[in-house]
């Protein structure tokens, strides 16, 4: 460990510490987007079906998450956990931070979703005899997934990106152990490509998962 | 076993859309409500099986009271079967599993026999071929004969048709009215709404002539289409014939 301290290239330990943050970073991309896609579905169904007086202040809510820059919501929330006593890792807070963060985006998301399901098809399933809660789960669900999906994608790959945030609360992921070596060989543009290529390695597997199921349903359209 | 329409109003905000409609359709009948645009007639099909609210009057539906509280709306329209002028296929499911999917959510029944049940109603509208397919490859027509296999799952006593070849192109009409011919040869009871006179003319006991959200003229096709009385009819036949 300390005979690295000295060594000025990179080596197969700092491969190991980036991958360590890599597993952060997954880490924090998946609790958040958990919670963010579970807190979006119900916000989301609310926003399209609630009466006014609960939709406005939902909507109301949800838009200082979406306008208030991620970083300081990080800090503050980071701070108030300190002043109420929580006793919160800050990973712990990172996640929760995202979640509700990508809850706010993914809440337009499902709305929209819900939204362009026509109102004939559901008035067709209900005239069938199916109830209100089946004509959700059979008919509004599996049509809106297929119309949420692209843009679900583009936001998740866009949190996992944006989880880089955390480091200003403490977190150690993967672009904060970049920049930890980066200061000790001084070789950022290396070091930087390795991290990009390790956060597109990430992403692309969602961003084809997401392409391939887009290609099988369209056949169908 | 009836469909009783007793003095029925119906608005849409301020707009008072059916003004007092009274009608009985027995068990066995195929009654066409013919009528210029916006003389309400698809407003009350809606009514019948409870999609669209009512504002006085009450309709019976073999006894029932489709607006009354406490009515089971989702037992009631397993008995009548609705098909739309736009067929509202589910985009994300099969030919086969459209027809499939209310027997099974809705009268419980095994795969099996819901499938059992598909494939023969897909067969009585000629669309054995293509139970594998999704809706988006059908033509209008098929899709609409879909739509017809789709409400005959349920086995309703029955069948409502709002103006179903209207949105269709004028070589698909034949096949779905030969369709709810055959339908009407069964013995299945039938309210259509249409604009295909000669077809209600063929096909109908009664036939009833709306305007402004009323029943002008009712009675057998030979009366109200042969020889109608109001001047009303008259100018109405004359611009669609």
């Amino acid at each position: 460990m300390f005979s690295s301290l000295f060594e000025t290239s990179f080596s197969f330990n700092d491969l190991l510490f980036m991958l360590k943050g890599a597993g952060v970073t997954l880490m924090l991309t998946f609790w958040a987007v958990l919670g963010g896609t579970l807190l979006g579905v119900v916000f989301g169904v609310i926003r399209a079906i609630a009466p006014w007086w609960v939709n406005a202040p939902l909507g109301a809510v949800l838009d200082v998450f979406r306008s208030i820059p991620l970083l300081i919501q990080l800090v503050v929330a980071n701070s108030f956990k300190t002043i109420i006593g929580l006793h919160w890792s800050p990973f712990t807070v990172g996640c929760v931070v995202l979640a509700l963060y990508m809850s706010a985006y993914c809440t337009e998301i499902v709305r929209s979703g819900f939204l362009a399901v026509p109102a004939t098809t559901r008035r067709a399933a209900r005239s069938l005899g199916l109830s209100w809660r089946q004509d959700l789960t059979e008919i509004v669900f599996p049509i809106a997934l297929r119309v949420a999906l692209p843009s679900w994608i583009g936001l998740t790959l866009g949190v996992m990106k944006d989880t880089a945030m955390v480091w200003w609360i403490g977190v150690v992921e993967l672009l904060r152990s970049s920049q930890v070596i980066v200061t000790r060989i001084q070789e950022p543009l290396f070091v930087l490509s390795i991290a990009g290529l390790i956060y597109f390695l990430m992403s692309f597997p969602i961003a084809r998962l997401g392409a391939r199921l887009e290609k099988r349903w369209r056949e169908n359209d | 076993m009836s469909i009783e329409i007793q003095d029925v109003h119906k608005s849409f905000g301020s707009l008072e859309v059916v003004k007092g409609v009274t009608m009985t359709v027995e068990k066995g009948e195929v009654v066409s409500v013919i009528g210029g645009s916006g003389s309400g007639k698809s407003t009350l099909l809606m009514c019948i099986n409870g999609l669209e609210p009512i504002n006085a009057g009450r309709i019976l539906v073999d006894g029932t009271n489709v607006h009354g509280r406490g009515t089971d709306l989702n037992k009631l329209r397993r008995k009548i079967g609705i098909v739309f002028q736009q067929w509202n296929a589910f985009p994300h499911l099969t030919v086969l599993e459209n027809v499939m999917l209310a027997p099974r959510k809705v009268l419980g029944k095994s795969k099996a026999e819901a499938e059992a049940i598909a494939v023969d109603k897909l067969a009585r509208v000629g669309l054995s071929e293509k139970l594998k397919v999704y809706p988006s490859k059908l033509s209008g027509g098929q899709q609409q004969r879909m739509a017809i296999a789709r409400a005959l799952a349920m086995s309703p006593d029955y069948m409502l048709f709002d103006e179903v070849t209207s949105a269709l192109d004028p070589q698909l009409v034949g096949e779905v009215l030969d369709t709810m011919r055959s339908l009407s040869a069964e013995g299945m009871t039938m309210i259509v709404v249409t604009h295909e006179i000669a077809f209600a003319r063929e096909v109908s006991d009664r036939v009833a002539f709306f305007h402004k959200g009323k029943i002008h003229e009712i009675g057998p096709p030979a009366q109200v289409i042969g020889n109608p009385q109001k001047p009303e009819t008259i100018d109405f036949l004359k611009s669609v014939l």
